[in-house]
């Protein structure tokens, strides 16, 4: 019987072997596929910027003469370091302030629930559904009061309300996954509120903070709406820097690329720094 | 020691000196779009800020539509964020009108006012003032390849109609590989597709609008304006033509992959450079070609600097416009870039400069362009409006665009022209009427 069960157990498990094998090759296909698919448009975008601005325009065709013409004058053109400095400062300052406000309402929706927190969850959300254009006139108008047009802190308070839903969406999940009895032991200990959220809370969902700002950080860089019309030259951030290189008269397509590419240098180096923290954090307590 | 004892007030001389300084200085901040000259104009910063140490430019460069988008929240909301703006011909009179430019009737005796162009000049003014000043100006005609013709036997006319064209394009369409017949704009917009189409309904006799604003968008003249305009470029245009404006035409054409192409007159200088263009040698040029009238036949455009009544410094902010269209600037741009790249069509200058003339030989041709083109009266039968390939109304903006959209549906196949033209008809008169134009 023995020898039996393992002589028909054998052939078994080889072809769930081979079963498993081709599966797991046809998923890594998928995956690389998927994955060109989305990289596609940035690979063609930092290959432009190599190209003539006939090359640019002409049919399009891997084979061509590299130069370095655009990066030269794009460059000659204008300061890209007091766009990317304005960028730097927007995005992880918007982003530190986010945090600021969002880890308490956070802590709050998630260890002290109220009957109409969900609701008032979803509402934030449902700010974000409004078109940004349906507030332009309001804000530039209070912008213009206030004296925020073209500065910064302008641009910070703009882009920290602008991210705060989807990060206080984010933490709460993270802050919701924790278990309460590490927080309970921790006041039984006699720790204070402020205690359990330094000493408890943050150092076990870093993972999931750390991605949340890294989201907030891309976010706030990429954002072009706000930042083209609340901005000159003072605080305009890179986007604006990018949209200068558009021209209804002449050829460009060669100098936007690499202005583009010069533009999304600094966040795609972070992105590929920090993946494996995003990709932490992104699916922590996600199996419990 | 010494130094040690005088250093402090070596120091506080020298902030003294430059804090005095950074006082005296004026910065303005000038918005302007990213084609050629203004390209130059900025590369020019140095030129103007020695020539005047009191004023420092501070640039805003963006894409048309954008800089448009951004001028009109910030000049309708007083924001006073821009010195000068650069605005089209489109928008002056409009914004003129509402009181959102300062009227330029304080112009310095040497920026001799007389020297620009009558027909630029109008149009920049609104109950004979200046409110805008040129900076370059454009009309629209024919480009072709003169090998192809030869090659061809086909002889071009002095003015050719658009029945020859469309002869010429069947003839020459495929006569070698990737060579279309024609090349025109297709790609929506009120500034693309609109601005050719416009013309091409002038000359077959047909208006926007009647002497009572009531729109004629499926009038028998624009049926077969817009009929021969898909046929034509249907049966000899490139491929994709419905998604060409004028800067793909351009490449197109400089890569010599169109025997002829009407557009605007600013191209010249680009096909004539042996660097950006291939046909440099055998470029010709005709006047833009006519159907049923010669009014309306080919455009009248100008980017032109205004100050906005917002802005805070009003004096510098002449003095820089003023600079940037002298004819001291045009010079100074023939002598550091050439003279092919000066901004044409604004002063008779310009024309009356040998150096110019010959490095520019469509130059005599397109003066003459800008000079017949006659805003005030464009079409055969009158009509209320100002404009050539656009009508001066703030609605004109979204009509031209959701018109141009239909018609590049009839391009692409999708609708009939006739569907087209009774839908565009249908959505004008619906916008004139919440415009309050129409009962």
């Amino acid at each position: 019987m023995t020898t039996l069960s393992s002589k028909t157990a054998a052939p078994r498990s080889v072809s769930g072997w081979r079963s498993a094998q081709s599966k797991r090759i046809l998923l890594t296909l998928l995956g690389w596929s998927v994955a060109l698919v989305i990289f596609f448009p940035i690979f063609w975008m930092i290959l432009t910027g190599f190209k003539t601005e006939t090359a640019a325009i002409a049919d399009p065709s891997l084979i061509f003469s590299p130069t370095l013409e655009s990066y030269q004058d794009v460059h000659a053109r204008s300061g890209y370091a007091r766009f990317a400095l304005n960028s730097v400062a927007v995005a992880f300052g918007s982003t530190f302030f986010a945090l600021l406000i969002a880890i308490p309402s956070a802590y709050a929706m998630a260890f002290l629930p109220t009957k109409r927190t969900k609701g008032t969850l979803l509402w934030m959300l449902s700010t974000k559904m409004l078109p940004s254009v349906g507030v332009l006139v309001p804000i530039y108008l209070i912008f213009r009061d206030t004296g925020l047009l073209d500065t910064r802190t302008g641009l910070i308070i703009i882009y920290t309300l602008m991210n705060l839903p989807i990060v206080v969406w984010m933490l709460y999940t993270f802050f919701k996954d924790m278990p309460k009895d590490i927080l309970e032991a921790g006041r039984m200990d006699g720790a204070s509120t402020l205690q359990e959220v330094f000493f408890l809370l943050l150092p076990l969902t870093l993972p999931g903070i750390a991605s949340t700002g890294l989201l907030s950080v891309i976010l706030s860089w990429n954002e072009a709406f706000w930042s083209l019309n609340l901005t000159t030259s003072n605080a305009a951030p890179l986007t604006a820097y990018i949209a200068s290189f558009s021209s209804p008269e002449g050829l460009f397509w060669a100098k936007l690329s690499a202005a583009s590419t010069m533009a999304i240098a600094p966040i795609l180096i972070l992105g590929w720094m920090t993946q494996k923290q995003m990709v932490r954090g992104l699916t922590f307590g996600a199996v419990k | 020691m010494r130094l040690a004892r005088h250093l402090p007030v070596t120091t506080l001389a020298a902030a003294i000196a430059m804090s005095g300084h950074a006082q005296a200085q004026t910065e303005i901040t000038v918005a302007t779009v990213n084609n050629n000259d203004m390209v130059i104009m900025q590369s020019l910063t140095e030129a103007f800020e020695e020539a005047h140490p009191d004023i420092t430019l501070d640039w805003v460069v963006l894409e048309e539509n954008v800089l448009r988008q951004r001028m009109t929240t910030d000049i309708a909301t007083d924001g006073g964020q821009f010195d000068v703006m650069t605005i089209g011909t489109y928008e002056v009179p409009i914004w003129a009108e509402r009181g959102w430019l300062s009227p330029l009737d304080n112009l310095p005796d040497d920026y001799n006012e007389d020297d620009l162009l009558t027909s630029v000049r109008d149009g920049l003014s609104l109950d004979g003032t200046l409110h805008a000043l040129p900076f370059y100006a454009e009309s629209s005609m024919m480009y072709y390849r003169q090998d192809l013709f030869e090659k061809a036997g086909i002889e071009m006319s002095d003015q050719p109609t658009w029945d020859e064209v469309r002869e010429w394009a069947g003839e020459l369409h495929g006569s070698e590989e990737g060579v279309a017949g024609i090349c025109l704009r297709g790609k929506p917009g009120w500034g693309e597709n609109m601005a050719f189409v416009s013309t091409l309904v002038n000359t077959y006799g047909g208006r926007w609008f009647d002497e009572e604003w009531n729109p004629e968008l499926n009038s028998e003249a624009w049926v077969n304006a817009i009929q021969f305009y898909v046929d034509l470029l249907n049966d000899y245009g490139p491929p994709g033509a419905s998604s060409n404006g004028f800067n793909e035409n351009l490449a197109l054409f400089s890569r010599g992959n169109c025997a002829m192409w009407v557009d605007a007159t600013s191209a010249a200088g680009k096909l004539y450079d042996g660097n950006e263009s291939d046909v440099a040698d055998s470029l010709g040029f005709a006047s833009a070609p006519v159907a049923e009238t010669p009014k309306g036949s080919h455009w009248l455009w100008s980017w032109a600097l205004a100050i906005p009544a917002s802005s805070e410094n009003q004096e510098a902010a002449l003095e820089f416009i003023t600079w940037a269209t002298s004819q001291e600037y045009i010079e100074l741009v023939g002598e550091t870039e050439g003279w092919t790249s000066v901004p044409p069509g604004t002063r008779e200058s310009t024309y009356a400069n040998e150096q110019y003339t010959e490095a520019a030989p469509f130059a005599d041709f397109v003066l003459k362009a800008i000079q017949d083109a006659d805003p005030t009266d464009s079409t055969l039968e009158p009509n209320p409006y100002v404009g050539v390939q656009f009508v001066g109304i703030p609605e004109f903006q979204s009509i031209g665009t959701q018109v141009g959209q239909t018609i590049a549906a009839a391009l692409t196949g999708d609708t009939t022209v006739e569907q087209a033209l009774d839908s565009a008809q249908r959505a004008t008169e619906r916008t004139m009427q919440r415009a309050g134009y129409l009962d």
